[in-house]
């Protein structure tokens, strides 16, 4: 079974729906003992860090979240579930995030020069050398959506699981470091290519599970 | 690179599907679900529904044409029509959409584009208008083209951006439905003012008229209705002659 958290920020929708197409057992809960006993966990999000990490904190599911990671079981963070897997964000003051990836989530616009922001729409993932397998199905150069202002810098380049160039700037669009991941974009809208992603996850889960 | 995105629009009353040359005739199409789904399918990169009814039953009806289609297509899903309050916001985004486009709603009350941005996030709130050129200038026009406002469309562009738009879809009443290609002075007056996406609305009539649109206008993507519907333009060809034009697009 897959947790999907709700701690109030965000659709979860689309992304239940995605998940119950390719077949997933999905349960969306802010329920600390389900969360537990999951076989993986996705934290999703959108809106501000701030706000979020807020949410986060004061439904004390970030611990949950924390002790989680660290039983070593899949972790995936997206969109702004993955910005919140990084040491700090810098969008609207300095907020603390979960720590599990080295670096910060900064605005876009202190790397990306000339173009629009939001990086709104879809753009080609450049795959990371060391295979993540969360892009078991996937084929580099293959197209996401992505919409976002603020992007993740790792501090490690081996949590750099895969970018994408926008104007001339790689933006961190995967991390990973161990079972945890996350995706800047989002797989849930982003066609058969998504899905599939969202499949090789189910399947990290289920091996965890055998 | 960021590919260019093609856009269907769908304009949905009492859960069918139609569309109207300027705006007026409407004739039903399909099923919105069904159109939907094909559209993923053959590559569409995003897709608008309009709920054009005024009804209650007929919203109540839109909601669960939403929810089907959200259940099935795994693209992104901007809803617009007549939506005038953060409930209204609410209701379609639970639903299933990502982003939900203000029009007219945004007219009577600006403050709508902030509030919202404010709760759902700037790329939630995408603001829509309808443009006509009067004597030399470019106006914005109310309740699906209807009425004349006082309000100039690249200030009102300026004016949503610096208020929490994430998005701005422009469609100019002067070429919509005449099929004779998108309105590019409009368009690139728009671009010019402000630093969000801009989609490009009204006038596609055929493969040429997107790529001339790509190729001259800073636009960041083209939204298309009829020139779809009725199957004139397979959307798999036009992305194969866009990239052949050496437009970058999303292939698949």
């Amino acid at each position: 079974m897959i947790a999907l958290i709700d701690y109030g920020v965000g659709n979860l929708f689309s992304l239940r729906s995605s998940l119950a197409r390719i077949g997933a057992d999905c349960v969306v809960t802010d329920e600390k003992k389900i969360i537990e006993s999951a076989d993986g966990v996705i934290l999703p999000g959108v809106g501000a860090f701030g706000d979020a990490a807020k949410k986060l904190e004061d439904s004390r599911l970030k611990d949950v979240v924390l002790d989680y990671a660290r039983g070593g079981r899949p972790l995936l963070g997206i969109c702004l579930g993955m910005q919140l897997l990084f040491d700090r964000s810098f969008e609207y003051g300095e907020h603390r995030g979960l720590g599990l990836i080295a670096g910060e989530v900064r605005p876009l616009e202190q790397f990306v020069k000339g173009q629009k922001i939001p990086h709104m729409g879809w753009n080609a993932l450049k795959l990371s050398s060391a295979a993540c397998p969360l892009f078991k199905y996937t084929a580099e150069g293959e197209y996401v959506y992505f919409v976002h202002s603020f992007c993740g810098v790792c501090a490690e380049k081996s949590d750099l699981a895969a970018v994408s160039d926008y104007g001339g700037y790689d933006i961190t669009a995967a991390v990973r470091r161990g079972n945890v991941m996350g995706t800047q974009f989002h797989p849930e809208k982003s066609g058969e290519v998504g899905l599939k992603m969202l499949k090789a996850f189910c399947e990290m889960c289920e091996g965890v599970q055998a | 690179m960021l590919a260019k995105r093609i856009i269907p629009c769908l304009d949905v009353r009492d859960g069918r599907v139609v569309k109207g040359k300027n705006f007026t005739s409407l004739k039903d199409v399909d099923d919105p679900v069904k159109l939907a789904s094909f559209y993923s399918e053959c590559g569409a990169d995003e897709l608008v529904f309009y709920d054009i009814t005024a009804s209650a039953e007929g919203r109540k009806l839109f909601s669960d044409v939403l929810r089907r289609v959200a259940a099935n297509v795994f693209i992104p899903l901007t809803v617009g029509g007549g939506i005038s309050s953060l409930e209204d916001f609410d209701r379609v985004l639970k639903c299933g959409a990502d982003k939900v486009s203000v029009n007219s709603g945004a007219i009577s009350d600006p403050s709508l584009i902030s509030r919202a941005a404010k709760k759902y996030g700037d790329q939630c709130v995408v603001l829509s208008m309808d443009v006509k050129l009067v004597d030399g200038r470019y106006v914005v026009y109310s309740r699906g083209g209807r009425d004349k406002t006082d309000l100039d469309a690249v200030e009102w562009a300026k004016f949503g951006q610096a208020n929490g738009a994430g998005e701005i879809v422009v469609n100019s009443i002067d070429t919509d439905g005449m099929k004779g290609g998108f309105d590019l002075p409009m368009l690139a007056a728009v671009c010019d003012a402000v630093t969000i996406p801009v989609v490009a609305s009204g006038g596609a009539g055929g493969i040429e008229d997107f790529i001339t649109l790509f190729k001259s206008v800073n636009v960041d993507a083209g939204l298309g209705a009829s020139i779809f519907h009725y199957g004139q333009t397979d959307i798999k060809e036009l992305k194969k002659c866009l990239n052949n034009a050496g437009v970058n697009i999303r292939i698949c």
